[in-house]
């Protein structure tokens, strides 16, 4: 008697993104409010970035209470049951744990225990490594639904005397339900990382130099026109591959949905893909700031509630940051 | 054929100009891009990167940090296009 023959997860053709989640800081953190320790203000602030206000967390709101929020958000937006989500992805660099995940816990929080549960580390990519995980997952039929999130508490993380990225940053979630469709909702994903820059956007240490006494709290730092030239002439490069590889052009799009990391890197972007101007811009940086994973949901879900987009058009959304990291797909806006 | 000194000076003051909006005949020699011109980090890498395209040279991010004056990337750009 022959071995039988192994069965195999039954592929599904098509994925999509069924809705998505938000959960901003609960505070207001306005440029004068940063501007003392770094010598500043607010009139600088605004050009440099683009950045108004910028929303954090308070010390009693945590990372996971952000989290649970935009889940059940996206969760109840899908009309879908919890318990069928097959996966959730957790897209953080300030879950305050080594271990456990973070996802384990929002699993259960949000009723999708026992499903798979673990965090992707890629910064600002993080939310779009996320989808075409997401993508995979479903479209490879090992998972139904899947619960993607992008949430950062990065005011845990920051220096206030820090010139190169601590006043740009804020608190936030972005959570987006991922499951089977009838037709493409979501690219191929154009992603990779860039190991020779490793140190162009980091920690100021390691937690090993905490213990030793020979750092401080460690915190998040940049070399600012390293990351800009990367940002925007690299990752124009990427965002025109994932045109090219979804089949459409600029025009297409009714959005460009970027990681909100600075207005001038926005607006630089934009013009090096000359997006029409039919094609919304998200600048969700003026009120929210830089969210790292959880800034593309943000954007896009804002966008949304303005009425500036409407579901079912094509948006180009990109991550990119410290790793170097990036991601870039065309969606279908759920 | 690479450019002279003064082309490549003209040719810069022009990428300036696009950048920042600030008078071609403003962009001399001896002039900071910071102190005198009040160009930013960011509008400095724009221009870097225009100049690249530009002159058909490699300016690398740890050079310009030593491009203080518009003479110290002026000598820079003349001198890598030979």
């Amino acid at each position: 008697m022959g071995q039988p023959e192994l069965k195999q997860y039954e592929a599904v053709k098509f994925s999509r993104i069924y809705s998505l989640g938000a959960a901003r800081g609960d505070l207001v953190v306005t440029n004068d409010d940063v501007a003392g320790p770094i010598d500043s203000s607010d009139e600088w602030i605004r050009q440099r970035t683009g950045i108004v206000t910028r929303r954090r967390a308070s010390k009693d709101v945590s990372l996971m209470d952000m989290a649970v929020e935009a889940a059940q958000q996206a969760i109840s937006r899908a009309k879908i049951d919890p318990a069928e989500i097959g996966a959730v992805l957790f897209s953080t660099i300030s879950h305050p744990f080594q271990t456990p995940s973070a996802a384990a816990l929002l699993a259960e929080k949000v009723g999708a225990n026992p499903a798979p549960a673990y965090d992707v580390s890629a910064a600002c990519a993080g939310y779009c490594y996320g989808i075409a995980q997401a993508d995979a997952l479903v479209r490879s039929g090992m998972a139904k639904y899947v619960l993607v999130i992008g949430a950062e508490k990065l005011s845990d993380f920051i220096d206030p005397t820090d010139r190169s990225i601590s006043f740009l940053l804020g608190d936030g979630a972005g959570a987006a339900i991922v499951g089977p469709s009838d037709k493409p909702g979501i690219s191929p994903t154009v992603w990779g990382t860039d190991g020779s820059n490793w140190d162009a956007v980091s920690m100021t240490s390691s937690l090993l130099e905490l213990r030793d006494g020979t750092a401080a709290w460690p915190t998040l730092r940049q070399e600012g026109q390293t990351v800009f030239r990367w940002a925007v002439w690299q990752m124009a490069k990427v965002a025109k591959e994932a045109l090219e590889v979804a089949g459409v052009k600029a025009e297409d799009l009714s959005a460009l949905v970027t990681h909100q990391a600075n207005i001038r890197i926005i607006d630089e972007m934009a013009k090096q893909l000359a997006v029409p101007d039919s094609v919304v811009v998200a600048r969700d940086i003026v009120n929210t700031g830089n969210t790292s994973a959880a800034s593309v949901p943000l954007a896009m879900d804002a966008l949304l509630l303005e009425g500036k987009i409407k579901s079912g058009g094509l948006a180009l959304q990109i991550g990119f940051g410290a790793g170097l990291a990036f991601a870039a797909q065309v969606v279908v806006i759920p | 054929m690479a450019l002279s000194k003064d082309e490549v000076l003209a040719g810069l003051a022009e990428l300036v100009n696009d950048e920042t909006g600030i008078a071609t005949a403003s962009v001399q020699l001896e002039k900071s891009f910071a102190e005198d011109l009040d160009i930013d980090s960011i509008s400095m890498m724009t221009i870097v990167v225009n100049a690249e395209d530009k002159f058909g040279v490699k300016i690398p991010d740890d050079e310009v940090k030593n491009l203080i004056t518009v003479d110290d990337a002026v000598s820079f750009i003349t001198n890598a296009q030979a």
